[in-house]
């Protein structure tokens, strides 16, 4: 031990054990596992109760509600990304760690979205039959989906980096995390509307597919500085 | 062995020591328009043990979390190896171990699945070595059950079960006496000895008198010498 050595480290290594590790909290505690999900589902059944079971009228509105519902139960969720880290202290650990944090959040962000955003992506085409979505859109509505989740749990985790230091976070969260994520809304929604009426969606799912890399690239290194921040 | 408490002065500009593995220049913080010091210069070079007294509020945590990065609201240097901290972050982070008053165990995991994530992000090591580091902090057949079925002090053991797997040579240790038992504590002294004797540095803040069988240097944020 007495040469200076750098002990050999595996950023790959560290990647999988934070996404494991995240995984592993997150099926030891169901209710994080199962309150997306239904709340996911309990929004959704609510609309024609509310609204109108009129398949007319729900048809319109399908695209709309299915999207709302994932950004709100997307949001639901994110508070448990870091809330319990950094109040144990294994977010420090997290910080202190000589591998690159981009990648460690991202392993965080992506566990994150399977758990809350893959089970919406699964369950839509259900909702989807229930709320009368003509079958030609249903794969508009899960691509979408599948492509425009991801970007939620990076932009969202954004906004939790910022607010975890926080004792009372109250709105702070949503005021900061909903610009980021409507225009993911707009479109996903406005693609499906679109399949509907026989129009072309290509352009839809090009700007979806750039705010997922835009996502993929940036965020994870702005919730990495805003991290820093919040601890120190 | 009797330890050999050598005081040093926190407000001396000291000449660092060539072979001194980090050194603090001229460090400067201040929190909530108080001044918690001012020209703290000091050294830490293998095979030393910094007890960093201090009373209550007068920054023994602060300076800590300035050394390791976790606060940026000061001024001075830092060096690892010559190098300044700042430009060799991953290096610096790769030779340091450091427990803080949360001591960073997740509640739902077990002991194992706690280290086993904690080594990964630094070294990681097979099952064997984390059995064999729980065993050693008196963990033996706790592997397996929730930390947040464990006391508080079991938890702060299951943090210094991470020295035992981690090749860091600098540990810095913010209180980790405060809910040990006399056998933990005797533990941990033990194994800082042990530490210290192969080499390694610690910064340890504490207000126990550490009985452990090597040299004990004192660093007091006060400026005052206080009974131990």
């Amino acid at each position: 031990m007495n040469t200076v050595s750098t002990p050999e480290v595996s950023t790959w290594g560290a990647f999988l054990a934070t996404l494991r590790r995240d995984l592993l909290v997150a099926f030891k505690r169901r209710n994080d596992l199962l309150n997306p999900i239904m709340f996911f589902l309990i929004v959704v059944t609510l609309f024609p109760l509310g609204v109108s079971p009129d398949p007319a009228e729900l048809t319109r509105i399908a695209a709309g509600v299915v999207w709302v519902s994932a950004l709100l139960a997307s949001m639901l969720s994110l508070d448990n990304l870091y809330r319990a880290d950094y109040e144990d202290g294994s977010l420090e650990q997290l910080l202190l760690s000589p591998q690159p944090l981009f990648f460690l959040v991202l392993a965080k962000n992506i566990a994150h979205w399977l758990i809350s955003g893959l089970p919406v992506v699964v369950l839509s085409p259900l909702l989807a039959y229930m709320l009368y979505l003509p079958t030609e859109a249903y794969w508009t509505l899960v691509l979408t989906l599948l492509i425009g989740t991801p970007v939620l749990s990076l932009f969202g985790s954004i906004g939790v980096a910022l607010t975890v230091g926080l004792g009372s976070r109250g709105l702070i969260l949503a005021v900061i995390v909903l610009p980021l994520t409507m225009p993911v809304l707009i479109i996903g929604a406005k693609a499906v509307t679109d399949v509907m009426f026989g129009l072309p969606v290509g352009s839809h799912f090009a700007l979806l597919g750039a705010m997922l890399a835009v996502a993929l690239s940036i965020a994870p290194l702005a919730s990495a500085a805003a991290l820093r921040i919040s601890v120190s | 062995m009797t330890p050999d408490h050598t005081p040093i002065s926190s407000t001396t500009d000291a000449t660092p020591a060539a072979d001194s593995l980090l050194q603090v220049h001229s460090l400067f913080c201040e929190r909530d328009e108080r001044i918690l010091f001012s020209g703290l210069s000091f050294s830490v070079s293998a095979g030393q043990l910094i007890q960093v007294l201090g009373s209550n509020g007068s920054g023994k945590t602060t300076l800590l979390r300035i050394i390791c990065g976790l606060n940026d609201s000061y001024e001075g240097d830092i060096l690892w190896c010559g190098i300044p901290v700042r430009e060799q972050r991953e290096a610096f982070l790769a030779s340091l171990l450091y427990i803080g008053h949360r001591v960073g165990v997740n509640r739902i995991l077990t002991p194992r699945e706690n280290l086993r994530w904690s080594a990964s992000l630094h070294t990681p090591v097979d099952d064997h070595r984390i059995d064999a580091a729980l065993a050693r902090v008196g963990l033996k057949a706790y592997e397996d059950i929730p930390c947040r079925n464990l006391s508080a002090g079991q938890n702060q053991r299951v943090s210094l079960a991470r020295l035992l797997i981690s090749p860091a040579r600098l540990w810095i240790l913010d209180e980790p006496f405060t809910t040990l038992d006399v056998y933990g504590v005797r533990e941990l002294e033990l194994l800082l000895g042990e530490h210290i004797a192969e080499g390694g540095s610690a910064l340890v803040t504490t207000h126990h008198r550490l009985n452990v069988p090597c040299a004990v240097e004192r660093l007091n944020l006060d400026g005052v010498e206080q009974p131990l």
